[in-house]
């Protein structure tokens, strides 16, 4: 007969040896990309434009076209998710419309990127007239990180202590007063630390922007919000399967990775941090 | 029932019975719940609060409130205590700084902070915080200060010093007590009366309630046959 007090040790085995694979597996995952990748990273790399078919120069317009769409598609999405979240967390009374809402929003998290660039196509590009262009491709991303914010939103907003919202009100304020000058304040770390994850995921989206911004060659960088633009995912994408020098590009589409697992490792590193120094500075009690 | 002015009215009962919810009615706290229904008429200085024209934001202003847990903003002292008035647009640093000071010293907290006004709240102990809540609440310059069980979340010490405070605030304020606390009822209060199960049992002169009360069930709970 094993005693319990065993059974809990094999237990805890198996979940530190889980918990071990998990960063094995990320762990391999870098070392692997930095092996096939670091040798192509050097300032030319980063900074020039593309050459002689993608075997050599930089990646620039592919760096500069994904910050463009991230901060441009977090910029659209940010307001709209606010402003729903806001409406979800203070305004609405828990009756069907607010359930059809939460339901709706839960749905639009699980659609899959593709049919959200199927759209974007359709809607942006194609109806209102946009044209394959960063406003499109800004656009559609946003749609694809707009439930994230919305639902991390409203959970920073309903995390914040009741009574610092009834002692607000027991002094007079109405409730716009309590949400700018109270709950905000109290929710924007969280808020942000959300909007911080959103930028990684839309740096790193490929399908919504297949049909709406991205070009494969594009040796000049944008000037107009018009002007299609190069994008990391799509590069190495593109630049892996059918591109005009496959083998020969190959080094090209692992450094290609490797910035982009740089950009969004960064921009986690960034929320984490951001997260830590405001929970340090007002303590939920 | 009739709330006398510039003395102290404590509600007591057991737990439940409504005393809180009752407390509520005063600064229509009780808006903020969903599906809630309330019937009846409640007069401050002769106008109903309730009447569908009524401003609920300068009622608020004339009852303040003060909590049961402390409950300071996550902002400085200073920020705390000038909020009140902030909302009401009020941003002249001069003016707020006397009101802050002032407020403070009512409060009995002004020794203790003046160095360190511009620290956070959460930086001070319970007791200190809930005097901090006070001065918050005294600032806006209310005639009535609604406190639902103040001291229950504080040690004796702390609680003795916001009793001496609620004696120093009592000729110039309208104060309405709920408190768990028979002893302390009878300490701080001239009338009381005394609630259970969503009713009001009995309301007159402290020292009648807890000496000679007319019904049994008062009787009963003040000597703690139940509670």
């Amino acid at each position: 007969m094993i005693s319990p007090i065993q059974i809990q040790k094999i237990a805890f085995f198996l979940i530190r040896l889980m918990a071990a694979t998990v960063v094995l597996i990320l762990l391999t995952l870098l070392i692997f990309l930095i092996y096939k990748g670091i040798g192509v990273i050097s300032w030319e790399f980063l900074t020039a434009m593309p050459k002689a078919g993608m075997t050599a120069g930089g990646i620039l317009p592919a760096i500069v076209g994904t910050l463009i769409l991230t901060l441009l598609g977090i910029s659209i999405a940010m307001p709209v998710g606010l402003g729903a979240a806001i409406y979800l967390a203070e305004f609405a009374k828990n009756d069907w419309k607010y359930k059809f809402i939460l339901l709706m929003t839960n749905n639009l998290a699980g659609i899959p990127s593709i049919v959200f660039g199927l759209f974007g196509m359709a809607l942006f590009v194609q109806g209102l007239g946009m044209g394959d262009s960063i406003l499109a491709g800004a656009c559609t991303l946003a749609l694809v990180v707009l439930p994230v914010i919305i639902r991390t939103s409203e959970e920073a907003l309903k995390a914040v202590p009741k009574e610092l919202k009834l002692a607000s009100i027991g002094l007079g304020a109405t409730r716009m007063q309590t949400l700018f000058k109270v709950l905000l304040p109290v929710a924007a770390p969280r808020v942000l630390t959300g909007l911080i994850l959103s930028m990684g995921r839309i740096s790193g989206e490929t399908a919504p922007i297949l049909f709406t911004v991205a070009a494969y060659f594009l040796p000049r960088l944008p000037t107009s919000i018009f002007d299609q633009v190069m994008a990391l995912p799509y590069h190495l994408y593109v630049i892996s399967t059918s591109g005009t020098n496959i083998d020969e590009s190959r080094p090209m589409a692992y450094g290609t990775a490797l910035v982009l697992m740089a950009l969004v490792c960064i921009l986690n590193i960034i929320a984490f941090m951001a997260r830590r120094y405001f929970t340090r500075k007002s303590p939920q009690k | 029932m009739g709330i006398d002015r510039k003395q102290v009215t404590a509600f007591i009962g057991p737990s439940g019975c409504g005393k809180s919810t009752f407390l509520r009615l005063f600064n229509r706290m009780n808006d903020l719940i969903e599906n809630v229904k309330i019937e009846g008429e409640l007069l401050l200085d002769g106008q109903n609060i309730y009447d569908p024209k009524a401003d609920v934001i300068s009622l608020r202003r004339r009852v303040g409130m003060v909590f049961q847990k402390p409950n300071p903003f996550p902002k400085t002292i200073f920020e705390n205590v000038a909020y009140g008035l902030r909302i009401t647009g009020q941003n002249n640093r001069k003016k707020l700084a006397e009101s802050v000071e002032h407020s403070l010293q009512l409060a009995a907290l002004w020794d203790e902070v003046k160095d360190k006004l511009h620290e956070s709240a959460y930086a001070l102990s319970g007791g200190q915080q809930q005097r901090l809540c006070i001065a918050r609440a005294l600032a806006v310059q209310p005639s009535v200060l609604l406190m639902d069980e103040p001291t229950s979340a504080l040690d004796p010490v702390s609680t003795f010093k916001v009793e001496e405070l609620i004696y120093s605030l009592k000729s110039n304020y309208t104060i309405v007590i709920v408190t768990h606390n028979m002893q302390q009822a009878a300490r701080v209060s001239e009338k009381t009366a005394f609630f259970y199960m969503g009713s009001l049992i009995e309301y007159d002169d402290t020292r009648k309630i807890f000496t000679n009360p007319k019904l049994e069930q008062t009787q009963n709970y003040v000597t703690g046959r139940f509670g």
